[in-house]
């Protein structure tokens, strides 16, 4: 019983995937202005040839720094759970 | 520890993981990459190292507090050359246009100058920096744990 709900499940997530794949708009398709802003300014206003670390680390430069935080949260609780215990070392 | 053939393996091929991930980390504003993904090439070299040595043979050279600290001085690096900008905006790109790494390139394809971008090489070396240590502490306090385990019981 429960194999065929983990199956019926499955298959319909499968089929919604599919379906999602056909009907996905084509590549650019909603044209925006802020793609060709970035594109024909990007050399001229940061300087950098890569368009991709130009928007990551000046244009959106908080979607960064919220990542960064996120990774120094997630290695600080890492290293705290996994610490090795000092007292146990007194003991012989 | 593993046999004699991978730790002689690991031992060449780490100068090479290690060189390319701080060319990742450097060029990250004229190539594909940056501090994120060149600090994961790096972390992986020192996983390399972890899995031919062993984590205790690695841990007398790489601790984790040391690791640490590296990791904070990467962010506050970054947030300080955020806030190096807030004469005009937070984030603002205030060393194009200076001496420092301030020249422009032409519009379109060009060959590349690694002499641009203003803050943007900082701050891929201060994310890279930051990426690096902290990756490389969660492999080696991981990789510490499972021995301790064993020696505990």
């Amino acid at each position: 019983m429960r194999k065929i709900a983990i199956a019926v499940s499955l298959s319909i997530f499968v089929a919604l995937l599919i379906g999602a794949a056909f009907l996905i708009h084509p590549f650019g398709y909603p044209p925006s202005p802020m793609d060709d802003y970035i594109i024909e300014n990007t050399q001229r206003e940061t300087g950098a040839n890569s368009a991709i670390t130009a928007v990551v680390f000046d244009y959106r430069g908080y979607d960064t720094l919220g990542e960064a935080t996120i990774l120094f949260a997630a290695v600080t609780g890492v290293v705290m759970l996994f610490r090795r215990k000092k007292l146990s070392r007194i003991k012989p | 520890m593993m046999s004699k053939i991978v730790r002689t393996m690991a031992s060449l091929l780490i100068l090479f993981a290690l060189i390319y991930g701080l060319y990742i980390i450097t060029h990250g504003h004229l190539t594909p990459g940056g501090g994120f993904q060149g600090g994961a090439v790096f972390a992986s070299g020192v996983a390399l190292l972890i899995v031919a040595f062993g984590s205790e043979i690695i841990h007398k050279s790489l601790k984790e507090h040391r690791l640490s600290i590296l990791e904070s001085s990467g962010a506050l690096i970054f947030i300080g050359l955020a806030f190096g900008g807030l004469a005009i905006v937070f984030f603002y790109n205030f060393l194009v246009g200076s001496p420092i790494f301030g020249h422009i390139p032409p519009s379109g394809p060009n060959p590349g100058d690694i002499w641009t971008a203003g803050v943007i090489p900082f701050m891929n070396i201060a994310v890279g920096l930051k990426v690096l240590a902290g990756f490389s502490a969660i492999l080696l306090v991981m990789a510490l744990a499972t021995t301790l385990t064993e020696v505990e019981e």
